[in-house]
């Protein structure tokens, strides 16, 4: 009953569930929903997952909490797949708290030191930040269906139905589009709520790869893709011009890009692509290319988990666990051959060199971008792809080439290993660290040829793209050697000169230090835009700080003020009561006004042990007020 | 069983008076013996407390079962009427239960041990007793009088706790007490008002739960309905306690002994938002509708301003004390709505906030037990420390931070939800607006409870405590919190358990409202 249009039996969603709560006389549902792109999704996680777990091995062997890494990386895996397979929004929400849980778990897995704690609750609270647009627009999701059906639901396919009806409002397909979008820009590192991702860097390494890289931070982009109709619809992503889903996607791009230039450690930069990489998803989804967009989620988790697990590598094997490019590593060439060319692949894969993975997927984001309305995204694109050229051949000349720079020992997270095996120099990384890279970078090599239209294979729009409850207007686009050309050139450009700058050092060298205007613009990128100024200082400061403190105040001095007030009024009613009315009105009149000082002064002390008189008095005098009152109201 | 189903819930409520009684009788200083009374008294309460839930008909949650209706007060037509359903069973059940696990906790946590002021269990049971009492889905309002008994209370914090247990004892009653009497002028009110049924109650003038909200306020003007309505909101509010009249909570909490902060937050707080969805909401459907905005408002000011105050404090025990002003926030939004979801993710959230406050202000308890403070600036290291406490603190603040999977969660999310979509005449826009803000609350919450995480648990071991003598988690500990943590997960991955149990009664009282407020 929830599938009314039928095509092709092959794709058909396989759907199973089981009441899982039950609220206002209706059952919602737990369930699992498997079509392509939830497997294309089992496939990345599941496999990366594997890598990562037999990479940690040798990576986090002496670990001081090897358990809890292993038992945190697991249920990341079973949480991501949760997340992966729901089949309604909330279970999708369940799983999405979960990986958050497990990515501030590992990110502090170091939490001695306060830098790594620190760094696991700003995660924490980022995406938090943006999960106010998930709860909201989970809920609004509900909403959509109701309207549409009259009966609410969380049911992914009743959601995508329901927003392609036609019957919904728009502004209520707006509000829930932008609301998830939200979400879509605190899980997936877009700005302006990206500057956790960096900082998230902080825990292991092979973590990087597996959350931070490869699947937690897809998840917004897999919401994304999962909602696409919500988001077809609401955000009128057919219609061309401009959206907010192409525009934060489009300014992630060159933002993070911007960032890795000034970055010296490799694991920021490589960070700061990611957040990058991501904006080309997100734009890809603004724009309406759709498969582009999930296509390039699947390649970027082998290329990007290929560079970081080789980051790692470097820093285990050649420079001491630090990951300072400048400072410990240099010419690591010679030392680390496979590292070595398992990261340039991985390199290539990412800059959209021809015939590798990036190159496939990229491109057609930008071809689908030129052939819809969006003609200005594909230029953000390609000047995107100018930048990562540029920012990872900078990476590698200074981790790979020029002089060793590494010295003694560097303390870092996990310097027991370093002390243990008595490294004397850089050397090569063991199999166990090594054979995950080659597989990587295999999959780097290879996962772009699932679609490459220009030799007429589409096996992944045929595999993977919905057929039901789908937009039906979406843009496929021809392959053209054009576009293809441009692509190449720009990405050469890129290369080139990165290359001339440092290779033959035939650019100009250290501008910043001579062009004021030059100089500004590196200290607002290595300030990060001053964002992290804003959250940390601005936002969670004030709130941390004056606000919560003069809440506080009002607390302490305002209503219990009042209260005590009260109390010290009762407290001098009642006084007055007994020793002005009573004793001197009342008894005065009897016994005349030869009363000792020292009564009223014991009966004073009386009053003065034990309140409850006043509470009585008050009470009465309320008692009586109240009554008075529903009598006059009568 | 017939003994049972009339006898069933008489039990559960006088059999900790009992035990009350023969504690008592026992000397103080046999210790043994005090410990042993406490534990059986409880450990039957609870027996019976199962078997009223094993006999429960879970198919008709919205009929009135295990019912006793017999004549008390003929003159005012007041009865003994006790009864149980899906709305009351959930924390009939959660009384017993906790009561049980904070004489198993108190077996090794004897406050100031031999301490000739230490009664610690004296007022415990009877004060189990009293909730049960209003928590009978058709109990007498008079037998309000008997909760609202300010001795155990006050002697509770007064004989045990802080420094400033005075002041904090005081403050307690004198709210309570205020609201009390508000409370029990609109009884009185109904009672002559309102016009029941004379075949269900006997007379025209009834203090029957069930007879005066089967009339629903028939025969009351609308400003009488007002006013009565808010003299039972106030003596509502002030229990559950919304902003702003919480300040007694934070100051009960910081000075009482560990127990009675668990036995206040998880069981005592309960009675006022229990009162709204029990009495005030159907009793008064059309007063609680035009009232509805300002307690919504109320709600989310709760929610905001508890978390502030969660973030500037410094002491641990007072921080957990203010995150309940936020999670009863929550639970107060839901009621707001007077939509079916909105109240059954109210009594799921009281579940929830029961158990997960409770197992914090224990953890704060053990913590205080080995370090003697609770003062941030002291802290850190926990986990270097006492890892498994460290992280079972953890994992309480996830909980209580609403992290689905964990009961938390299903008392937070329905009644955000709910806020969407009002029951019909209130206002859209304004409980959309209560709404986003109840959302943004959920980030504070994630903020002070992860930052109280970071303070206590992370990090290393201050100097002064690097050689303190640290027992981690105990047996009599793990004994008193396994159930507890087990409940948090099992309610948390199959919410149904508890959803379904609430659903019917509360789908039947949404409906009688609605039929009077129109839909």
């Amino acid at each position: 009953m929830r599938l009314p249009t039928r095509r092709s039996p092959a794709v058909q969603p396989v759907l199973h569930g089981a009441t899982w709560w039950t609220n206002g006389g209706f059952d919602l549902r737990v369930g699992v929903q498997i079509d392509g792109l939830a497997v294309m999704m089992m496939f990345v996680v599941t496999t990366i997952s594997l890598l990562v777990h037999v990479y940690s091995t040798e990576y986090m062997r002496d670990d001081r909490r090897y358990t809890h890494y292993f038992a945190a990386l697991n249920l990341f895996t079973a949480s991501m797949l949760l997340l992966v397979v729901a089949d309604n929004t909330l279970q999708l929400l369940v799983g999405w708290e979960l990986v958050g849980l497990c990515s501030f778990l590992l990110i502090g897995h170091w939490w001695e030191e306060k830098p790594n704690g620190d760094a696991a609750l700003k995660a924490f609270f980022t995406t938090r930040t943006g999960d106010i647009g998930l709860l909201t627009g989970v809920i609004m999701t509900f909403f959509v269906v109701e309207r549409a059906t009259g009966q609410g639901s969380f049911d992914i396919m009743a959601v995508n139905e329901a927003a392609l009806s036609g019957k919904v409002g728009h502004t209520l397909l707006m509000m829930t589009a932008l609301a998830l979008l939200l979400a879509i820009i605190g899980k997936s590192g877009q700005f302006p709520l990206h500057t956790w991702l960096p900082d998230a860097m902080a825990g292991p390494t092979p973590v990087s790869a597996l959350i931070h890289a490869a699947t937690m931070v897809v998840a917004g982009v897999y919401l994304g893709a999962r909602l696409y109709p919500v988001f077809y619809e609401g955000l009128n992503i057919g219609g061309g011009g401009i959206n907010a889903m192409a525009a934060i996607g489009g300014t992630t791009v060159i933002i993070g890009a911007a960032l890795a230039f000034v970055q010296d450690d490799i694991k920021k930069v490589l960070a700061y692509s990611t957040i990058s990489q991501l904006g080309y998803m997100v734009m890809g989804l603004g724009v309406g290319a759709w498969t582009a967009a999930t296509f390039h989620l699947f390649t970027h988790a082998f290329f990007k988990a290929n560079l970081f697990l080789g980051s790692g590598s470097v820093a285990h094997s050649g420079s001491h666990h630090s990951f300072d490019m400048k400072k410990s590593m240099g010419g690591l060439k010679k030392y680390m051959p496979q590292t070595y060319w398992t990261f340039v692949i991985g390199t290539l894969a990412l800059t959209g060199f021809p015939m590798l993975a990036g190159f496939f997927s990229k491109d057609e984001i930008l071809a689908t971008a030129g052939e819809s309305d969006y003609q200005f995204f594909k230029y953000v694109g390609l000047a995107g792809a100018v930048m990562t050229a540029a920012y990872m051949v900078r990476c590698i000349y200074l981790t790979f080439f020029g002089e060793y720079r590494g010295g003694q020992p560097d303390v870092h997270g996990d310097d027991a290993h370093a002390v243990e095996h008595g490294h004397d120099g850089p050397h090569e990384s063991p199999r166990l660290i090594t054979g995950p890279l080659w597989v990587l970078s295999g999959f780097s090599i290879l996962a772009g040829y699932l679609n490459a239209p220009a030799f007429g294979i589409e096996k992944f729009k045929e595999w993977f793209e919905p057929r039901v409850a789908f937009p039906e207007t979406l843009i496929h686009p021809e392959f053209k050697m054009a576009d293809a050309a441009t692509a190449v050139v720009v990405v050469l450009i890129g290369y080139a000169l990165a290359y001339a700058y440092y290779w033959p050092k035939v650019l100009p060298q250290n501008l910043s230090e001579r062009n004021g205007l030059a100089r500004a613009g590196k200290t607002f990128l290595v300030n990060k835009y001053y964002l992290d100024h804003l959250y940390t200082n601005v936002v969670v400061g004030g709130i941390k700080g004056p606000v919560a403190r003069a809440a506080y105040w009002v607390n302490q001095n305002v209503i219990d003020g009042v209260l005590n007030g009260v109390g010290r009024g009762a407290r001098v009613a009642g006084k007055f009561t007994y020793a002005v009315i009573d004793q001197k009105g009342v008894d005065g009149a009897i016994n005349g006004i030869a009363v000792g000082t020292g009564e009223i002064g014991d009966a004073t002390r009386k009053l003065q042990t034990g309140r409850l008189q006043f509470y009585a008095l008050m009470l009465f005098i309320c008692v009586g007020l109240f009554g008075l009152a529903l009598w006059l109201g009568h | 069983m017939d003994w049972f189903d009339s006898w069933g819930l008489t039990l559960v409520v006088f059999l900790p008076v009992v035990g009350m009684a023969l504690v008592l009788l026992t000397p103080r200083d046999d210790e043994r013996s005090l410990k042993g009374i406490a534990l059986a008294t409880t450990l039957a309460t609870l027996g019976v407390a199962v078997g009223v839930l094993a006999k429960f008909d879970y198919d008709a949650t919205s009929k009135l079962q295990f019912e006793v209706n017999k004549s008390w007060i003929e003159v005012i037509n007041s009865n003994y009427h006790v009864a149980v359903d899906g709305i009351s069973l959930p924390l009939l059940a959660l009384s017993a239960f906790i009561s049980v696990l904070c004489v198993v906790y108190s077996w090794n946590h004897w406050p100031e041990p031999h301490n000739p002021e230490g009664l610690p269990r004296v007022d415990s049971p009877a004060r189990d007793g009293d909730e049960r009492h209003v928590r009978r889905a058709g109990p007498d309002p008079l037998l309000h009088l008997l909760r609202d008994r300010p001795a155990p209370d006050v002697l509770h914090d007064r004989r045990l706790g802080g420094p400033n247990r005075e002041y904090a004892s005081i403050k307690f009653f004198l709210f309570t007490l205020f609201g009390s009497a508000l409370m029990l002028l609109g009884f009185l009110a109904l009672y002559f008002k309102v016009d029941v049924d004379p075949s269900m109650a006997g007379m025209q003038h009834s203090f029957d739960i069930v007879a005066l909200a089967a009339a629903g306020g028939s025969g009351l003007v609308h400003g009488t309905q007002l006013l009565i309505f808010g003299g039972l909101f106030l003596g509502f509010a002030i229990k559950v306690p919304m902003f702003p009249f919480h300040t007694w909570l934070p100051d009960a909490h910081t000075e009482a002994p560990t127990v009675g902060s668990v036995l206040l937050a998880a069981i005592l707080l309960k009675l006022g938002t229990y009162g709204f969805v029990r009495i005030a909401l159907p009793i008064l459907p059309e007063a609680a509708k035009s009232w509805a905005w300002f307690i919504g408002l109320l709600s989310v000011i709760g929610i905001i301003y508890g978390a502030l105050g969660c973030l500037a404090q410094t002491d641990m025990k007072r921080l957990i004390a203010f995150s309940s002003v936020a999670h009863m926030g929550f639970v107060m939004l839901g009621i707001s709505t007077m939509t079916d979801f909105g109240i059954n993710a109210a009594i799921f959230g009281m579940v929830a906030h029961g158990l997960i406050t409770g197992m914090l202000f224990f953890v704060a308890g053990s913590i205080q037990h080995n370090l003697h403070t609770r003062e941030f600036s002291r802290l850190g290291g926990l986990l270097l420390q006492a890892p498994r406490m460290g992280w079972i603190l953890g994992f309480c603040a996830m909980a209580s931070l609403g992290l689905p999977g964990l009961a938390g969660f299903w008392g937070e999310f329905p009644a955000i939800m709910s806020a969407f979509s009002p029951a019909n005449g209130l206002s859209e826009v304004t409980f959309r607006t209560y709404m986003v803000i109840a959302a943004v609350g959920t980030v504070l919450a994630a903020g002070y409870l992860l930052w109280m995480l970071q303070r206590v648990a992370f990090g290393t071991v201050k100097d002064e405590f690097k050689d303190a003598d640290i027992h981690d988690v105990s047996t009599t500990e793990w004994i008193a919190w396994t159930p507890i943590l087990v409940l948090i997960v099992v309610l948390g991955v199959y919410p149904n358990l508890l959803f379904k149990i609430t659903d019917g009664a509360v789908v039947q009282m949404t409906d009688a409202m609605t039929k009077v407020i129109g839909g």
